[in-house]
């Protein structure tokens, strides 16, 4: 293990704060009515309520395990128990902000999607990620990201939290 | 009766023709010490309280993790935590528009029931359709054509449609850990009640029922009341109570009706009823069944309601907030009174929703046992 040092500069709080600006940019010049926040556990929740705050979103938070929706369970199995999902309004003909901390190859927001549709039909999704990071192997992009990266695929990011929140990059060479 | 040990014939009408030994994946049987079964005849009088069966260790992999569910004994608090904990999760499931989650999709369940069920199977159905898996009922009883067919030959024609999981209900004890040791690696087995010795995904649910209602188990007093000799739930639920670590179980019925030896499981024993539930936070009432009576085990059905029937006036005795749970089917009238099976301090309905969530959590564990890499 050996740590990346060129993304070292990136600081959470610096990247919600610009988060924040660009979503509400988004919702207003796309015309989202009364959006819901939604993330994907774990470090998308925390991001999420962030947002929600900065943004005085009344709704409740939304908040999503995709352990049931993930295409590796034939190949690695269960995924240890977390908190279950709970999206506590309606989805229907709703504005959604689906909230996640690294877009990477693009599977867990699939996933999620996949779940939010069996909870209803919502009008649109705009997808907020903290980090775009290269690898993507499905075609989904993020409306709103606080940085975009290159990695190599052997190198990581991770969103250590939830106070403070931090960025950690490491490296799986052996 | 089903021949379990005979010499197995190759099955000329089922089994496709190539040549290919790959596609037919049940192992012959071996048949030595340990690995032949000997029925537990429905009719023989009950004997010790914990009969034990052959080794029950290969429901865990060499992983730990849960490869087959055929009884709570052996397995660790851990895993049946695991197994509560996942069953939130799913109830989350069956509360949504889309009941459904893929989870299982492209994995065939087989429900091989040789004894006759309705909640049972239903919702062990209910419980793979929802995790998205094709799911077959064979009610291996009603078909006539199945009579003479010994046990292994069925369960090769099955493995030749390449299910992934078999959930078996027998009148005979063992009988799906029989099956658990002829099946390939790849094949998973669930017991869903076989004779008088473990009815496990009962027990689980209602201890699931439990936490919802009293999330300590250190802190409770449960009493088990009815027929325990004859009940595989019982029998599961004992040892389900005793892993999570309730400090104090109960067991409460007519002498001819439990076995000697349970004091051994670490329950104490009563007979009377009043004693028995005195301050007991959860009561289970097991179903008496009509043969008992007719056996000259229990003089007569009204007789028993007087003696151990459950009424209103002596659910008093337990703790205020207690809850009555029942694994189905009831008999008003012989085990409970109607005004407590319909009462509010009856869970007996939400046992079977959590069923379902249980079912779900237990067959996704045993199907994500497979995967290489977990």
């Amino acid at each position: 293990m050996s740590d990346t040092t060129q993304h070292a500069d990136l600081d959470v709080e610096t990247l919600i704060d610009e988060i924040a600006t660009r979503l509400a940019h988004h919702i207003e010049s796309h015309g989202l009515e009364d959006p819901a926040l939604i993330g994907i556990r774990t470090g998308g929740v925390w991001l999420a309520a962030r947002l929600r705050e900065r943004l005085g979103i009344e709704t409740p938070l939304g908040e999503l395990n995709i352990a049931f929706y993930r295409d590796d369970f034939s190949r690695i199995g269960m995924h240890p128990t977390v908190e279950p999902s709970a999206l506590p309004f309606d989805i229907d003909n709703r504005d959604l902000v689906l909230v996640d901390d690294i877009l990477y190859t693009g599977r867990t927001i699939r996933a999620a999607m996949n779940e939010i549709f069996d909870y209803g039909r919502p009008r649109t999704i705009t997808l907020v990620v903290l980090v775009d990071r290269s690898g993507r192997e499905l075609p989904i992009d993020a409306n709103v990201y606080g940085a975009r990266i290159t990695l190599a695929p052997d190198e990581h990011v991770k969103l250590l939290g939830p106070d403070p929140l931090r960025l950690e990059f490491c490296a799986t060479r052996t | 009766m089903l021949n379990f040990s005979g010499p197995i014939p190759c099955d000329s009408s089922f089994a496709p023709p190539e040549p290919d030994s790959s596609r037919n994946r049940c192992r012959p049987p071996v048949h030595g010490a340990g690995e032949t079964f000997s029925p537990d005849h429905p009719e023989t009088p009950p004997g010790r309280a914990d009969t034990p069966l052959m080794h029950t260790d290969i429901q865990l992999d060499e992983r730990g993790q849960l490869r087959h569910f055929l009884s709570i004994e052996q397995l660790p608090r851990e895993l049946l935590v695991a197994i509560l904990d996942n069953a939130e999760r799913f109830t989350v499931v069956g509360e949504r528009a889309v009941k459904k989650v893929p989870l299982a999709r492209g994995k065939t369940v087989v429900n091989l029931f040789f004894e006759p069920s309705t909640r049972t199977r239903t919702t062990f159905e209910l419980a793979a359709k929802r995790l998205s898996a094709d799911v077959m009922n064979l009610n291996i009883e009603a078909s006539a054509t199945r009579k003479g067919e010994s046990l292994a030959d069925t369960l090769r024609t099955l493995e030749a449609m390449n299910t992934d999981m078999f959930v078996v209900r027998h009148q005979d004890s063992g009988a799906p850990e029989f099956i658990a040791r002829q099946v390939a690696p790849e094949v998973s087995v669930i017991n869903a009640g076989d004779g008088r010795h473990a009815h496990p995904t009962q027990a689980m649910l209602d201890m699931f029922t439990i936490r919802r209602h009293k999330p300590a188990f250190e802190t409770l007093t449960v009493a088990i009341v009815g027929d325990i000799a004859h009940s595989r739930v019982a029998r599961s639920e004992i040892h389900a109570l005793k892993t999570l670590g309730v400090p104090e179980v109960r067991v409460v019925g007519p002498k001819t009706l439990l076995p000697v030896g349970l004091e051994a499981l670490g329950v104490s024993v009563h007979h009377d009823l009043d004693e028995g539930i005195a301050g007991a936070d959860v009561i289970i009432m097991l179903r008496l069944q009509q043969e008992r009576m007719q056996s000259a085990l229990l003089p007569s059905g009204h007789e028993y309601f007087h003696t151990y029937g459950l009424t209103p006036a002596r659910l008093k005795r337990a703790a205020r907030d207690a809850i009555v749970m029942h694994p189905g089917p009831i008999n008003r009238g012989v085990e409970i009174d109607s005004a407590v099976a319909d009462g509010k301090q009856s869970v007996i309905l939400q046992q079977v929703t959590h069923g379902i969530a249980v079912r779900m959590a237990v067959m996704s564990m045993v199907l994500g046992s497979h995967a290489p890499g977990s």
